[in-house]
């Protein structure tokens, strides 16, 4: 099966961004080389900034150079271009609603090895409590590609959140700002995912329909605006619904689907995500088990589902 | 020259005055620091700035970030004398509804370039525009001002070491030193001396002026302006709530609005 890590299509996104477009400028703070970002470096020097190790500086100088009338493409790893800027991304970039592109790599637990230091579990939270903010996880590389092609039109502060590893490639279904994707149809129950658990999802999906059990899969890869038809949708088609991030259960996709359905159409929801700790060293796929964020866990909690409503 | 600068000390005194009548009907906000930088600021609009407030977006125009944005009073004072918005609005600051909010907000105010109010954030910003004016080849300057307070946040040195690296010599800062902060003495809180060194040592053309003395302020950009290959600060050493004189170097008047009669005791020396 094909793979390609989704930082390496923004690399490529960018550098064919940046022929079309002069005003796109790339801002990074010292980890160019695992964002990316220094694929744009060696083409367009000129419009490439290294501010070092000093992320709240560098989210003010793109904040300024949005003013001045460029795209400016902020990169760093998700733990450090999200929380540790965080105030700056909210005063500086979201309340004066700016036109800056914050594209940040290495979030989730599938940074493995490094451990709770560098795991972003808490970005989707903080990004999607932020007024203007819109927020963006594709699940692979080439809709990695179609958003931030996408993120460049639309006109405001953008969150783009991607991971590190490589993953395979999904039936390209093309990307809208604010539409989820149906990409596996199904009327037993709904299994909402985001980034690479859009995958875990698929698995997950098969597993059950060789149980008899038809799951619809949802890519929910805008988390705000979140497609909120998609989600009622799926509450009425299907008879329960299962959301899946490789994030905390607090405050990402989980929440926000949830927050639509206890408003519009109560439902039974299971959200598989990060429970409410830290991560933890260890290979990208180990950790996925370990902290029961895989196709195993999404399958079982299915199942668990579908037999207490009763049915099958 | 000497016709600009009394012409800039007359405008200063009726942005003072300004000043006491807009925190005095608000109720609450930012003497000290507003008082203080009133000669940088009425310099700036009334003189060095290229600035057009009926082509807001003008895109050769100078820009001013107030990184200390608890100083809006000053630049909303110098903002309606300039023409941005009617002097009427400035009786609504603070307000519900108000086109002047608590801090400076740029999609609220005509003229207001950025919005503010976090300390620390606001040179980033500027220097952001003065990289964005030389990509595109513009020849503006950017006018930042900060507050002595302010200088403690690391940001600040974030942005002073950048900015040196990219050798921005379209920006120009201001630093009000005014010498107190909310706490106290800023040399008691978190003593920022040798500030000259400190900056000069980051990169920068360093100079030190009297803030309350308009000819030293013009003569000091019109400096700043020839010199290339870096950013430069002006060191304006100043006096908290300058021209009121119960107010004059009180910590206590940081953060708290003049009542009715205190205002008009203060309009009265102001006159
Ligand atoms: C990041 C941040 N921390 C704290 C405050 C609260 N605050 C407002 S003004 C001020 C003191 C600022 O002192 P200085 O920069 O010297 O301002 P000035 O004396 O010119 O008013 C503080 C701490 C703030 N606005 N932003």
């Amino acid at each position: 099966m094909e793979q390609e890590a989704t930082r390496d299509a923004y690399g490529k996104a960018l550098v064919e961004l940046g022929r079309q477009n002069p005003d796109i400028v790339v801002l990074d703070a010292d980890t160019s080389s695992s964002t990316r970002t220094n694929w744009f470096a060696k083409e367009f020097p000129d419009r490439f900034f290294n501010f070092g190790v000093a992320e709240a500086n560098m989210l003010g100088y793109a904040a300024g150079l949005a003013l001045a009338g460029k795209i400016p493409f902020v990169s760093s790893f998700a733990v450090f271009g999200s929380i540790r800027a965080y105030e700056q991304i909210r005063t500086s970039i979201c309340w004066p609603n700016l036109n800056v592109k914050i594209v940040l790599t290495h979030a989730g637990i599938s940074v493995g090895e490094d451990g709770a230091s560098h795991q972003a579990i808490e970005d989707i939270a903080t990004m999607r409590v932020l007024p203007n903010m819109s927020v963006i996880v594709p699940a692979d590389a080439n809709e990695t590609r179609r958003a931030i092609f996408a993120c460049c039109e639309h006109k405001g502060p953008v969150y783009i959140r991607l991971g590190r590893a490589k993953f395979p490639l999904l039936p390209d279904a093309g990307f809208e700002i604010g539409k989820a994707r149906i990409i596996k149809p199904g009327n037993d129950i709904s299994i909402i995912a985001c980034g690479l658990m859009v995958f875990e999802a698929l698995k997950a999906s098969d597993m059950l329909g060789k149980d008899g059990i038809s799951a619809r899969v949802v890519n929910m890869s805008t988390i705000k605006p979140i497609d909120k038809e998609a989600i009622i949708s799926a509450a009425k088609e299907t008879k329960a619904i299962i959301t899946a991030e490789e994030h905390s259960i607090i405050g990402g996709l989980g929440s926000a689907v949830c927050e639509v359905l206890s408003e519009k159409a109560p439902t039974i929801v299971k959200r598989i995500g990060i429970q409410d700790v830290f991560g933890t060293s260890g290979k990208p796929e180990e950790l996925l088990s370990y902290f029961k964020v895989d196709a195993k866990a999404i399958y079982k909690e299915a199942i668990t589902l579908v037999n207490r409503n009763g049915s099958i | 020259m000497d016709e600009i600068v009394s012409k800039i000390a007359d405008t200063s005194r009726k942005m003072r005055r300004l000043i006491i009548e807009m925190l005095s009907l608000a109720g609450s906000g930012h003497p000290g620091g507003s008082l203080s930088s009133v000669e940088i600021i009425a310099s700036l609009y009334f003189h060095i700035m290229r600035h057009n407030p009926s082509n807001l977006l003008w895109e050769d125009r100078d820009r001013f970030i107030l990184s200390k944005g608890h100083c809006c009073p000053t630049l909303y004072a110098a903002l309606a004398l300039s023409g941005y918005f009617p002097m009427e609005e400035l009786k609504t600051l603070r307000k519900l509804g108000s086109i002047l909010q608590g801090h400076s907000d740029r999609l609220a105010t005509p003229g207001v370039e950025m919005s503010t109010g976090s300390l620390g954030q606001g040179l980033s910003c500027a220097a952001g525009i003065a990289l964005g004016g030389k990509l595109s080849k513009k020849d503006f300057f950017v006018f930042c001002l900060i507050g002595d307070g302010e200088n403690q946040e690391g940001q600040v040195w974030e942005a002073a070491m950048s900015a040196s690296h990219y050798k921005l010599d379209n920006l120009i800062c201001f630093l009000d030193y005014n010498k107190l902060q909310i706490d106290g003495r800023v040399s008691d809180i978190m003593n920022i001396e040798p500030v000259v060194d400190k900056w000069r040592a980051f990169g920068w053309e360093v100079m030190e002026i009297d803030g309350h003395n308009i000819g030293e302020i013009i003569e000091a950009v019109d400096r700043a302006k020839e010199i290339k290959g870096k950013p430069k600060i002006i060191i304006a050493n100043t006096i908290k709530g300058k021209g009121v004189s119960f107010i004059e170097n009180k910590v206590e008047w940081h953060g708290v609005a003049p009542t009715k009669e205190e205002a008009e005791r203060a309009l009265k020396e102001l006159e």
